[in-house]
This record gives C-alpha cells, structure tokens and sequence, in this order.
C-alpha cells in the first residue's frame, strides 16, 4: 500500500464530520475508560491497587489470546463463535484492568503500553493461562478452572472499595456465569461421552491441575488492599465444590497429581512464568514492536 | 422517556438530523441507531443513560453491554456527528460501568423492533439471591417464541451468537434458526 493510499484510509477511518467512521468497528481504540471517574480513593494503596489490577488483567488477556488461536481451528463453526465470544469478554475486561492500572500507578501508561511493550518478568498473570491447548479438551478443563475461579473473585470484588474495580466486577461477574457455564457443559458432554472422549478430558485435567494450587495463594498485594481485593485462599471452597460438581457429573476423577513449584516462593504473579509463555508473547506483541508508530 | 422522533426503520438517517427548536439533546441522542442493531436505538437499547444539556453544551452518558463491545468508539462519534450536526457545538460522551447494563433495560418499542427484525427478546434475568452464584450444567430452558412463526416450540443452539449480547436458537416447527438476545 502506498503511502498516501495508507493516510487516505487513516484520515477515512478517523473521520468524524461525516458518517465515515461507521465502515468499519474496531478500527481505531480509546481509552477503555474513557469518561469514567478513575481517582483512587482515600485510603487505598495506589501502587498496590495498579499491582493487582495488572494481576487481573494479565489473567485476561494472555488467556484471552489463548482462545483466540481457536479461531479457525475450532471443530464446529458454533464453537469457534462461542471462543471467541468469551475472547472477546476477556479481552474486555483486560483492557479496562489495564487502563486502570495505568491511571492508578500515576505512569499514564496505556493498555497497549502494557499489551506490547512489557518484558515476560513484568507480566503478572498467573502460569495456568501460559500453555497452548493441546486438543479441544485441555480448552474445555482450563476455561472450567479459569472461569469458576475468576467467577468467585469477581463474585467477591463487586463489593470492593475501589468503585472502578467493583464495576468492572459486576459487569464481569455476568460474562464469566456464561463461559464457566459453557465449559462445564462440554465437560460433563465429552466426560460422561465415549470412552475416547472420557480419556481425553481425563487427560486434559490431568495436565492442567498442576497450575490451580497456585490460583489460591495469598500474596502481598493483596493483603496490602485491605477491602479492596479478596485474599485469594478464602476463594478456594467455592471453586472446589463447582469443579468436584462438575467432575463428579462428568464421571471423572478430580486429578492427584503435585502442584507446579515456585522458584524461591516466585510464581506467575511475580513475574516467574513458564517456557511457553515466550512464544504467547511474542506472537501476540511482535506486530506492534515491528510497526511502531501504526494504528489500528 | 423515548419521544416522537424514532428511526422506525432500520435505515440510518443521513444528514437528516437537523434539529428543530423544540428538539432537545435527549431527542437527537435517542434516536440514534446501534451500530451493531441498527433496527434499535441507543435510548431503545437502554445504552442512553442520561444527557445533560446546559445551552450548547451536552453531556451524553452511555454504558457498555459487555466489557468487550466494540462499538463503543462508533457510538461515542455518532453521537458527537449527530449532535454537532444538530447544532449543539459542545459534546462531551462519557461512559459509566455502574451499575452494569441489564437486557431489562431494552424498553417495550425496543423489543418489539428486534422482534420484528427476527431477533428474539430477552427474557427477565433471574435474579442473584447473594449466595454463590449457581452452576446451570442444563440449557436452560427459556420460553422463548419463534419471532418467525410465533412457536414456543423452540431450544438454543449456542449460548453465544454473531454479537456479544446475542444467542443462537432454533424452531423446532419452523425449522428456521433465529438469534436471541441474551438475558443478563
């Protein structure tokens, strides 16, 4: 594309004197809270509270990126619509996680500043987000972890002192019913199925497991949000019965197998993250860094 | 809430949105269309939340259907070109996430535009009792009607659909798959 053809469709894009921009969605970003009131109020930490909703949002969009990879990949067409659906939430939340963040650390820095512009060690997502989906079933046993226990934190954070946090809760808390609802589905579907698919989603427990002990450790930032953010062990029973219900339903064993340790009490949320999480990121922030200044 | 001015069609007015001197910012920002659901409003859909006019200057509230709609960027010029295009020469849009939007919110003309555009309407949400919030391994069944053939004989396909505020259903009589809009 030449140059002057390349402003023609920026200048087209952007315009606003006429109905223009309507040719096409998402082809430029705002601030994900734009027009919110973003001060942060008395009493609460700032720092912490950007530390944690980074936490937050990196969950979201690394596992938001994950899903997307379905895409064109997933075995029925309404399936792969429904990935993406649930895509498209995370990457919601992340974004407005992000720019709060940004707006509460006192940096101004933007989601895509964060998105793209971060080292692996500054990310604070926890490790069970990082892998790539072996098969349909290990899609299917870490959306169900995901999105139960993202559930119950956000089930939690709709009372949160931080009025910006308890609204992005409450909004999310409706979003995560669905996905947690539709995974356990499937689950139950292909558990209780063939005995192929039993193995399978068998299997694709097995090897998420390891990466859910680490869901439930307290950290410090959020024992320096008191009221603010929900201590992450006090989640734990109320994931527990939704996963044993679901797993029970499906005919399926709740896996025995050791957590993934830390390295020195380091783990995702401190910036410790697994080999596969340097392909995700790369994949995901490689156009940016390779096209500086373009917009989209 | 809603007056006199309402696109009834699912065409999009084009330089017809010149104010008259009784029309206020409320009336100009109502009828505009949603993007995604052009056969709606944004006041229709329950987007609108509130506009604040002080002379020129007008204030426009909306709010998010889910985190992730894009639209958002496409509403906010919208409304900006329409109003600005009915003289108002100050816009500011703001958007508020509390309390988080409800499909209840779609007023009674709303549903039945979508209706008619073959878009079933949202049923009632439930409503949260304060306990955990409960695990539903069932479809849920939903008594939905057909918006082609009026049978309640019909079953979701996929709890997600070509939008994010949308399901995929299908009649069992009529055998015509139709889209539902989700109750949250």
């Amino acid at each position: 594309m030449s140059d002057s053809l390349e402003d023609d469709f920026a200048a087209h894009a952007l315009a606003e004197d006429t109905e223009d921009h309507r040719w096409a969605f998402g082809t430029g970003f705002t601030d994900a809270l734009e027009g919110v009131d973003t001060r942060v109020p008395d009493g609460v930490d700032a720092q912490a509270l950007a530390a944690y909703c980074l936490m937050l949002g990196d969950d979201a969009l690394i596992l938001s990126h994950r899903l997307q990879q379905w895409v064109t990949r997933a075995p029925e067409l309404e399936e792969e619509t429904a990935i993406a659906n649930i895509a498209l939430d995370l990457l919601g939340q992340a974004r407005m996680l992000l720019a709060r963040a940004g707006k509460a650390d006192g940096t101004g820095r933007d989601e895509d500043q964060f998105a793209f512009w971060r080292e692996a060690k500054e990310f604070r997502n926890v490790r069970l987000v990082e892998r790539a989906d072996g098969d349909f079933a290990e899609m299917l046993a870490r959306l169900l972890v995901f999105s139960a226990w993202r559930l119950a934190q956000f089930d939690a954070l709709r009372s949160s002192k931080d009025p910006v946090l308890s609204a992005i809760a409450a909004k999310g808390v409706k979003e995560l019913t669905y996905h947690r609802d539709y995974a356990a589905r499937w689950v139950v579907r292909l558990g209780d199925g063939t005995a192929e698919s039993h193995r399978r989603m068998q299997a694709a427990f097995q090897t998420v497991w390891p990466l859910v002990d680490e869901l439930f450790l307290t950290h410090r930032v959020e024992a320096a949000l008191p009221q603010v953010a929900p201590d992450a062990s006090t989640l734990r029973s109320e994931v527990d019965v939704i996963l044993d219900t679901v797993l029970a339903t499906a005919t399926l064993d709740r896996p025995e197998v050791p957590p993934l340790a830390g390295v020195g009490s380091r783990y995702g949320r401190d910036g410790l993250h697994t080999e596969a999480f340097g392909y995700v990121l790369a994949e995901m922030q490689s156009v940016a860094r390779a096209h500086t200044d373009a917009t989209w | 809430m809603v007056t006199g001015n309402i696109v009834t069609s699912a065409t999009v007015p084009t330089g017809g949105a010149v104010a008259t001197e009784a029309e206020t910012a409320w009336d100009v920002a109502a009828r505009v269309p949603d993007p995604e659901l052009p056969m709606v409003t944004l006041a229709e859909l329950g987007i609108l939340r509130e506009v604040k006019q002080d002379g020129q200057a007008v204030t426009v509230v909306i709010t998010p259907t889910y985190s992730g709609c894009p639209a958002m960027l496409e509403i906010t010029r919208d409304l900006r070109y329409r109003l600005r295009a009915a003289g108002f020469g100050d816009v500011t849009v703001r958007t508020e996430l509390s309390p988080p939007w409800s499909s209840s919110w779609i007023t009674r003309r709303g549903r039945e535009k979508l209706s008619s555009a073959g878009i079933a309407p949202p049923n009632m949400p439930g409503r949260g009792n304060g306990g955990p919030i409960p695990l539903i391994l069932r479809l849920p069944a939903r008594d939905i009607a057909c918006p082609l053939c009026g049978s309640g004989h019909t079953e979701e396909i996929s709890p997600f659909g070509a939008t994010a505020c949308k399901a995929l259903y299908r009649c069992r009589d009529c055998a015509e798959p139709f889209e539902y809009m989700k109750d949250i």
